[in-house]
């Protein structure tokens, strides 16, 4: 299979003026996503997990097909482990106010690292709020590694480790089986962030021993709106509802109600069943072109732009020197440029990138820097494309006025 | 108008060589503008005589280059206004940028009617406009 020729399936991308470089906030979806969406509300429509007629048990068969089809696709032992939700954010959410709320105390400590998206940090501060938990950041390195003496601040009061598997800015991939051995030798449970890994190589959550694992789907090819939670069904059996109401019930009488059995018990009202048909076509979609592949055009891609990025001395690189520990994420800086700027810029160049903090804002401080530029790859993107992009920021400081 | 021209135009000149970026001896009034999403963050200082008339201007702080340009473009144009008027150009200002003012009335606006286009894009429209804000209140 040419690379080239899957490009043919993304309507959106036949726009060749345009060349979109922020994957990393989103991606585009290919028409088989698309058509299963769409097949969904044309061929079976109703709601699911409820009705007794023909549309509603297909929505219900094709529901539960597509938990079954995330469960294989993550590695998880069974279908009842995944939960569907809308997406990363959701999921923590879930975790922090299932998990978190009921078993953390004032004498725990919750573990993150100061490369978090703000969606792995604000659930957890609302946990240390309310129960006087401690968080505890680890820090990286310039090279974006956490030294030993980082990891050790995993240690006897750690409840709870939270990190990001992949960083949205610096790009780097953090040693998840390695933490999540701390955390259960501390007794802890550790909580990935799976929302920058998932879309770009192949993850197995029993082989990396994660206890959650949250993830989106509109950044690997799926629709908005969907996402999911894999939770280790030992946990998930103590846990208690997130959200309570429609669907998630056994019985209710007037003050008391028992709830659905795992996972249902988490997912309250109306589901967005046809998204997640959509999700289990991007999972089919992506195992075709085979993640070896895509890590393989990615990195290409990321370096072809970081030497270029290097040899331009106005350019400042975030995250490690080795372009191929970025994940197809390059975060950067222009000399004298607000990423603002430059991203409008590079818009009127036809070139879409995200500018500003990212989400991370404790990482901008942590960097020194109030926000960045960041152009993220994904195995649809061009070698042409990156050489337009990287072409375009050799003359961003001259369209902002400066000399050179 | 292209982005590039207005950058090139006017904005690039009040980013890269602002007359107004300069503390104030007398500053009667003084408050801090932050733009959360982007970091913008400046400080206007301005000096109000006894007639209300705003006789000197300054300010402080960074931002993307249209939030610092539009910054020192609305000081030059309130510098030597009474209170009422600068008033009255802000609200001008703010009815441009949501598409709400004639070109006649724009004359008004003098330099500041070159962020026009700029304002018009969603994603910018709050950098150019940060500093008018800034001074509603301070006027108020």
């Amino acid at each position: 299979m040419d690379l080239s020729k899957l490009r043919e399936d993304f309507p959106i991308l036949q726009d060749e003026r345009i060349a979109y470089l922020d994957n990393a906030a989103t991606s585009q979806r290919p028409k088989q996503v698309l058509d299963a969406v769409r097949a969904f509300y044309e061929e079976t429509n109703a709601n699911p997990l409820r009705g007794l007629y023909a549309w509603s048990i297909g929505a219900t068969e094709r529901y539960e097909q597509a938990r079954a089809r995330v469960a294989r696709f993550l590695g998880a032992s069974e279908a009842s482990e995944i939960i569907f939700t809308r997406n990363t954010t959701e999921s923590i959410n879930l975790v922090a106010y299932s998990y978190g709320l009921k078993n953390l105390t004032k004498d725990d400590e919750i573990v993150l690292t100061v490369m978090e998206h703000h969606s792995n940090i604000l659930p957890w501060q609302m946990v240390a709020k309310k129960t006087g938990a401690k968080l505890v950041y680890m820090e990286p390195d310039a090279e974006g590694v956490l030294s030993e003496q980082e990891l050790s601040k995993i240690g006897p009061k750690t409840a709870i480790v939270a990190v990001g598997m992949v960083s949205n800015v610096l790009g780097v991939t953090n040693p998840i089986s390695e933490l999540a051995r701390r955390a259960h030798d501390a007794g802890a449970v550790i909580v990935v962030d799976g929302a920058q890994s998932t879309p770009h190589f192949a993850v197995d959550v029993t082989a990396l021993d994660a206890d959650f694992y949250a993830f989106s789907g509109h950044k690997m090819l799926a629709p908005m709106g969907i996402g999911g939670l894999y939770v280790k069904k030992s946990i998930m059996e103590e846990m208690d509802p997130f959200l309570t109401g429609g669907e998630m019930i056994e019985y209710v009488d007037r003050e008391t109600a028992t709830y659905a059995e795992l996972p249902h018990k988490f997912e309250a009202g109306t589901v967005n069943a046809a998204d997640a048909c959509g999700l289990s076509a991007a999972m089919d979609y992506l195992e075709a072109v085979g993640f070896d592949r895509i890590a393989e055009h990615e990195r290409r891609l990321t370096r072809i732009a970081h030497e270029a990025m290097q040899k331009n001395p106005h350019v400042t690189l975030y995250g490690p020197t080795d372009p191929d520990r970025h994940a197809g994420i390059l975060t950067f800086n222009i000399e004298g440029c607000h990423p603002h700027d430059v991203a409008s810029i590079l818009d009127s160049e036809g070139i879409c990138i995200r500018a500003g903090h990212h989400c991370a804002q404790p990482l901008m401080k942590f960097l020194g820097v109030g926000s960045t530029a960041r152009a993220s790859f994904y195995f649809y993107n061009t070698e042409e494309e990156v050489l337009r992009f990287a072409e375009a920021l050799t003359k961003v400081r001259g369209w902002l006025g400066y000399g050179s | 108008m292209d982005l590039k021209n207005i950058y090139r135009e006017i904005v690039n000149e009040h980013n890269l060589h602002p007359e107004h970026k300069c503390e104030i001896d007398y500053a009667t009034h003084t408050k801090q503008g932050v733009n959360p999403t982007c970091g913008d963050d400046i400080t206007l200082s301005i000096e109000v005589d006894d007639n209300g008339i705003i006789t000197n201007a300054g300010f402080s702080g960074a931002g993307c280059a249209v939030s610092q340009a539009s910054t020192d473009i609305m000081l030059d144009l309130v510098v030597g206004k009474s209170k009422e008027e600068a008033h009255q150009l802000i609200e001008m200002f703010m009815k441009m940028v949501h598409g709400e003012l004639s070109e006649e009335e724009m004359d008004d606006l003098d330099e500041a009617v070159a962020l026009k286009d700029i304002a018009h894009m969603p994603a910018r429209a709050k950098c150019a406009t940060l500093a008018w804000h800034t001074l509603d209140t301070m006027l108020e």
